[in-house]
């Protein structure tokens, strides 16, 4: 079977040790963790993950359903990539040197970036976008020298209708 | 009613009807035991020798009763003595509740004397842990572990209470049936309609069972099953004690070192039913191979289980009574008698018999021997070669008979599931097989035995090594015994009687014989020292991987 890169996105309890409990499941099982980013949602008991890992369709399988089976995760989804919008955010400080700026801001404003500071020896920029438009920006930007640099990990929502509460979330069913 | 934490402890004990712990006290669960000894009429509570004896002991009492066992113990040391025994019930989805002491929620995370993060520990071998930090939720907490420990697929919940929340007080209220969990999913009609589609289909079919049909009391609903496809049944090491070794359709073990007939016949079929199994590599050997060329229908209450380790045609997921009533009433009755008689050619083929010189005393007239003279009281194993014979030859009678670590291969489990065995059924008479390596691991635990009169018989064949290993080093390392002959010089017999127990000897098959009888008459234990040959080996075998064109039988 072919391994292919998958996002599989989770609502869980906004507790201490969730993470651990998720990522350790992950080291345990034997599974491929890429990235993993973590945040509260609007409602603070919740907490929302989204995971990017790779494998063939059993450990895809596994993945989702091992996951269902954490007494802190509510709701578990391999997302379709068709239906999602992902986003990810770099942030990358460049040394700057003598007449270099316009140049950089040439391509700042090509990649719809931003700059976020900016002093006489160093810019830092904020891009935002799908994995590989930030893969080009950093190719780009790599001809000059990078001081150091933080990606976050990709991100993930449904479009429209596709969401990660349905009616049959324990969730929702709780509040009932 | 304001309640301290350890008093709500109790009181939701009581509320879950249990009236049996194990435990170890020590410095962070003193005002558990402290409620513990002001409850000792409704709670009993056992103290073994060691953390991991107690474990085993809440293991083997959960398995004899089907009740969920508790055990006890303290922070730091008492807590990672649990860990073997806590991992042990995972594999083999045992409900079990541990509780353990910690230090006070001021002094975690600064290395604090007998201080461990258990809940850290035991995560990956717990269906879920807690770290209890406020006592207004302990009472809910509690609640939920047991609800968690017995519901679905069972397996162990471990609770940590750290001290002041074991002195702090809060408002006790009862249950109030509200425990969260997840949903028991439905028995789908699709793909019941499927199965019964691939039965109706099946012209060889053979049924494999496991540990979840004993979990879920099915073992009735399952031969039922078996009548109505007309198929014989194979069993996983789980699965042993679900039917009856007499019962014409049982085939005996599947796997390494199951009956050749057992999985010659699985080999053979063309839909292979599935029921509360989970195609562990001991089981199936070469993957592909075992899947090969037939149809296969799984049964479980773990949706995670289907497709885990092999791929299946059709799963039916939920618990297993219920879905083997549903497919049961759902079904035809058919016949395949040449199906049967092929079967029968396979059952009486030499290469599955197991016999053994019947003169000697050979793990088969030791174990046989005993089986005759424990009648329908619960066997208990360590592990190992010993273990190995006692699935070949014990011919086993009643579901929950059979208590062997399946899952883990834990070496020293026999002795602590055998005194939890015995006082899970009125302190009754017990067996237990086992070998002198895994005795000298928890020996230990005999101690407890005399403590409470249980009246365990231990059989321990002695080969002087560690066998199993050895007969992996005999075939597969040109006979390079690394650290496999024992040497002990340890006098059994002597022993036993230092521990306050009785101790007997056996070479022969007519030694063997009376020191059965008297053992069996003895109020509390007894062991049999046997002293069996070096080179005996497990056979059938089949090696890592491997296939039934890779039996070895001589």
């Amino acid at each position: 079977m072919q391994s292919q890169q998958f996002i599989v996105s989770l609502l869980v309890n906004n507790h201490s040790g969730v993470l651990t409990r998720v990522s350790s499941l992950f080291s345990r099982r034997a599974f491929n963790i890429d990235s993993l980013t973590v945040g509260t949602t609007n409602d603070p008991k919740i907490s929302r993950m989204t995971i990017v890992s790779w494998g063939d369709d059993r450990m895809k399988d596994q993945i989702s359903k091992q996951l269902q089976k954490l007494q802190d995760v509510h709701k578990v989804q391999l997302m379709d990539s068709e239906k999602i919008v992902v986003r990810e955010l770099m942030l990358v400080k460049v040394r700057l040197e003598k007449g270099m700026l316009p140049e950089l801001m040439e391509a700042v404003n090509t990649y719809r970036a931003n700059v976020v500071d900016l002093s006489t020896s160093s810019m830092s920029i904020e891009i935002t976008g799908e994995t590989p438009k930030l893969n080009a920006f950093l190719e780009f930007i790599s001809q000059y020298s990078i001081i150091e640099m933080a990606r976050t990990g990709p991100t993930a929502i449904g479009r429209n209708t596709y969401c990660l509460k349905d009616d049959d979330d324990p969730i929702n069913d709780e509040e009932n | 009613m304001m309640l301290t934490g350890a008093q709500i402890l109790v009181k939701v004990l009581l509320e879950q009807g249990v009236d049996t712990v194990f435990g170890y006290p020590g410095g962070a669960v003193l005002y558990i035991y402290d409620e513990l000894y002001k409850n000792s009429d409704s709670i009993v509570h056992y103290t073994t020798c060691h953390e991991q004896g107690a474990c085993h002991a809440a293991d083997g009492y959960a398995r004899a009763t089907g009740k969920t066992g508790v055990v006890f113990a303290t922070s730091g040391p008492g807590a990672t003595n649990l860990v073997t025994g806590i991992a042990n019930a995972y594999l083999d989805s045992v409900p079990l509740v541990a509780i353990t002491g910690n230090v006070s929620t001021d002094l975690l995370g600064r290395d604090s004397f007998q201080e461990v993060d258990i809940t850290g520990i035991t995560m990956p071998i717990t269906k879920h842990n807690y770290l209890v930090k406020d006592v207004s939720v302990l009472a809910d907490t509690l609640r939920e572990a047991f609800h968690l420990a017995q519901s679905g697929r069972p397996g162990p919940v471990l609770v940590d209470i750290p001290k002041d929340v074991q002195i702090g007080s809060a408002e006790y209220e009862p249950p109030s049936n509200n425990v969260s969990s997840k949903k028991a999913p439905q028995v789908n009609e699709d793909m019941l309609n499927q199965a019964a589609l691939l039965i109706s289909k099946a012209k060889r079919p053979y049924i494999y069972c496991g540990g979840g049909v004993v979990g879920a009391h099915a073992s009735e609903e399952l031969m039922r099953l078996a009548d109505k496809v007309d198929a014989p049944i194979g069993l996983s090491i789980m699965g042993l004690s679900t039917v009856p070794y007499s019962h014409p359709r049982f085939l005996g073990m599947v796997g390494m070192h199951g009956r050749y007939g057992a999985t010659k016949a699985l080999y053979e079929c063309d839909l292979l039913i599935a029921v509360g199994v989970r195609f562990s590599d001991r089981a199936t050997g070469n993957k592909s191979e075992f899947t090969k060329d037939r149809k296969v229908i799984q049964i479980d209450i773990d949706p995670a289980e289907i497709n885990k380790n092999i791929d299946v045609t059709t799963a039916l997921i939920g618990d297993t009574k219920t879905i083997l009533q549903a497919l049961n009433s759902t079904i035809e009755t058919y016949s395949h008698p040449e199906w049967m008689e092929r079967i029968r050619y396979i059952k009486e083929h030499p290469d599955n018999s197991l016999e053994m010189d019947p003169r000697a005393l050979t793990p088969q007239s030791i174990i046989e021997g005993a089986c005759v003279k424990n009648g329908k009281n619960v066997v208990c194993t360590d592990v190992g070669q010993h273990q190995m014979w006692t699935t070949q030859y014990y011919r086993f009678t009643k579901p929950r008979t059979f208590i062997t670590s399946g899952g883990l291969g834990t070496m020293g489990f026999g002795m602590g599931a055998a005194v939890g065995a015995s006082i899970g059924r009125g302190n009754a008479r017990t067996l237990l097989f086992t070998s002198d390596g895994s005795f000298h691991m928890n020996m230990n635990e005999l101690a407890t035995a005399v403590s409470n009169k249980l009246p365990i018989v231990i059989v321990m064949l002695d080969n002087n090594a560690l066998g199993m290993v050895r007969q992996w080093q005999k075939l597969f390392f040109d006979g390079r015994y690394s650290q496999t002959s024992l040497e002990r010089q340890t006098d059994y017999v002597k022993l036993a009687e230092a521990f306050g127990a009785a101790g007997f000897y056996a070479e022969t098959v007519e030694e063997y014989g009376q020191c059965l009888e008297k053992a069996y008459q003895c109020d509390g234990p007894a062991l049999i020292h046997c002293r069996i040959d070096n080179d005996m080996r497990v056979l059938p075998m089949i090696p890592p991987g491997g296939s039934i064109n890779d039996i070895i039988l001589k």
